[in-house]
């Protein structure tokens, strides 16, 4: 994750320390200096994300990690980066919870506070990971995101995934593709910061580069001033969740394994899809048709993706560390036209092949 | 219109969000002056100023002047503040809060932003008070004084904003009132170019609420009181504890040289560079 986000460009980092999202800053805090970045530890989580918006207001790409109750303490200020519209990322290695829960095990269960921990109506990117490689990759994917669409964009990594080495060749990537923000072209007396673009991501101008600006989180006008008008509250809310949803597709990332003639199929993201997709290969040798959808974005929901499986699969199996937070989504997507089975752990240690074999023997 | 009136126009955004939010006879504007007069006379450009704020009356200040202007969350513009700076240290970061602002929600980020000595200025308005939300009490609320949830009378003890920066290490500490306009004006510019964590304490008044519930009377009046409570640091020195106790110390409090923030960071970039070389 240090080296994606290294290699994204980020050069700005703010954290509070926490088990088990500790390392990346202590990586951080010795790759940082030399890149001619900076790294912070700041007094808490609150004041860590602030530090991260006011970085890359000011142009500089950023980020924070943590764990969940550091994740709760961010959820004001990542509503602020969302309605101000500055692009940031924030990885949760989530633990145990609720409250102090279990820092040193692994778990599912932020995934709805994710997407709804922030108060009021609001799009969000999430972004999962389930091998090294993909932390790696979903870092700079998380940065290219936020950069383009002018969001914050969370990452969120199991315990069991964050604490794991793998061997993975850092090539000097040439097909790595590099997103920065689009700044203003026109001059500072013709810039509007929040204008209603086809793409809905007005272009971003940073602080000190001659675009004098307002930024709030208040509701605003596209010109970053407050107002409570309802003709300018409506299109400017609408805007928000437009540039995410009309780029739904670009968004979206899945992987399938095996599911072209599964009659069952497995729906799962971070550690959990590597049992998942063990049990598939030794479902497999047992002669039984079974596949794998991996999620890998996990907001906006990959609604597309699922409805390809249920298209093809009469038995749906989605096995979580939490009690049910994904499957939810894919019992809403289904129609009632598939059976949707569940697999919840919450006892703070994985879920293996086995397990997964097991509950695709009781419902097959 | 007066020279120093023209001067303030210069800053401010006419064509945007005028009328302003402040009730009639708030110091609010006087601060507001003050700021621009110490901006203008140390001739930084627009540009190069950050203007961060938190939430509150005092929250509402930077929208109305033509700098980089951040409104952010309740308690929280120093953090914000902070990453301004250290991204980009060329940026000058002035903060402005409110009592409840700096040393409620925010006082945690208040101190251990004087403690690492963050290169950012903040001027805070103290006026005692919960203004915007209609009245409670604040941190800096005397003991005994009403106020919308201390309608029997306040029971906590209040905080010195200025004493609590001083020693939480803050290099520059100045107190002023919105009465001794020419001080603050001096305070401000004197925050605005140390090097390191400054802070202005500014006693203000809401007759608004404070004043109304606690019958003392118009926005003159308790300007009045702000006059006749004021005592200079220098001859506070001279004063007993005693005679100190319904007054406010004015003028420059602390005044002293620490290793900046930044500074030091880019050593640690020096280093690790050396030690990436070996």
């Amino acid at each position: 994750m240090v080296e994606g986000a290294l290699r994204a460009g980020c050069r700005f980092f703010a954290g509070y320390p926490i088990t088990p999202a500790t390392e990346i800053s202590e990586i951080l805090s010795v790759k940082l200096p030399p890149a001619d970045g900076t790294f912070i530890q700041m007094e808490d989580e609150i004041a860590s994300l602030g530090a991260v918006i006011g970085a890359s207001l000011a142009g500089v790409k950023s980020m924070t990690a943590t764990s969940g109750p550091g994740f709760s303490l961010m959820q004001e200020n990542l509503g602020f980066a969302i309605i101000a519209e500055v692009p940031c990322v924030i990885v949760n290695v989530m633990r145990g919870g609720p409250s102090t829960g279990l820092p040193t095990f692994p778990s599912q269960s932020d995934v709805m506070q994710a997407r709804w921990g922030t108060h009021g109506d609001h799009p969000i990117i999430v972004l999962s990971a389930s091998t090294v490689r993909e932390c790696y990759d979903m870092t700079i994917k998380a940065f290219n995101f936020s950069e383009k669409f002018r969001t914050p964009v969370i990452l969120l990594i199991d315990e069991v995934v964050a604490h794991m080495r793998e061997k993975m060749v850092l090539s000097d990537e040439e097909g790595i593709e590099i997103f920065n923000r689009v700044k203003p072209t026109v001059p500072p007396e013709w810039y509007i910061p929040f204008e209603d673009t086809p793409s809905g991501i007005p272009a971003m101008a940073n602080f000190g580069e001659g675009y004098r600006y307002h930024v709030t989180g208040l509701t605003h006008d596209i010109r970053g001033f407050p107002t409570s008008r309802p003709d300018e509250i409506g299109p400017f809310i609408a805007r928000l969740h437009r540039k995410i949803s009309q780029h739904f597709s670009e968004i979206q990332m899945a992987e399938f394994f095996q599911t072209e003639d599964a009659d069952i199929t497995i729906v799962a993201y971070g550690s959990v899809a590597r049992s998942a997709k063990r049990a598939v290969i030794e479902a497999r040798e047992q002669g039984l048709k079974v596949g794998l959808l991996k999620l890998v974005t996990i907001w906006p929901f990959g609604r597309s993706a699922v409805e390809k499986v249920l298209q093809i699969s009469k038995t749906l199996v989605v096995p979580e560390m939490n009690m049910g937070q994904i499957s939810r989504e894919v019992k809403r997507v289904n129609r009632g036209a598939t059976k949707v089975f569940t697999l919840n752990k919450v006892d703070g240690t994985i879920i293996t092949p086995e397990e997964i074999l097991n509950r695709i023997a009781e419902v097959a | 219109m007066a020279e120093v009136t023209k001067l303030i126009h210069k800053y401010l955004r006419h064509d945007k969000k005028f009328p302003h939010v402040w009730c009639p006879g708030c110091g609010i504007g006087i601060m507001l002056g003050a700021l621009i007069r110490a901006i203008d006379r140390v001739g930084y450009e627009k540009d190069e100023i950050v203007l961060v704020s938190g939430i509150g009356c005092s929250g509402r200040l930077p929208v109305y002047v033509d700098f980089n202007t951040l409104h952010t969350t309740h308690g929280r513009a120093l953090t914000f503040a902070t990453g301004v700076k250290l991204a980009k240290p060329s940026l000058k970061v002035i903060v402005i809060m409110g009592d409840g602002d700096a040393v409620a929600i925010g006082g945690n980020h208040f101190i251990h932003s004087a403690r690492r000595n963050i290169d950012v200025t903040s001027i805070i308005l103290n006026n005692s008070v919960y203004g915007m939300t209609g009245g409670q009490y604040s941190p800096t609320t005397p003991y005994g004084m009403r106020s919308t949830t201390t309608v029997y009378s306040n029971i906590e003890q209040s905080f010195k904003i200025s004493e609590l920066a001083v020693t939480a290490g803050a290099v520059f500490v100045g107190r002023g009132t919105v009465y001794h306009a020419k001080l603050l004006d001096s305070l401000i510019e004197k925050a605005i170019l140390k090097e390191g964590f400054s802070v202005v304490e500014v006693i203000a008044h809401c007759h608004t609420q404070y004043g109304r519930q606690n019958r003392l009377g118009t926005a003159v009046e308790m300007m009045e009181w702000q006059r006749d409570h004021a005592v200079n640091v220098e001859k506070a020195a001279t004063m007993k504890s005693e005679e100190l106790r319904d007054k406010i110390v004015i003028g420059v409090l602390v005044d002293k040289e620490l290793p900046v923030y930044q500074d030091e960071y880019e050593k640690i970039r020096e280093r690790s560079k050396a030690a990436a070389g070996r």
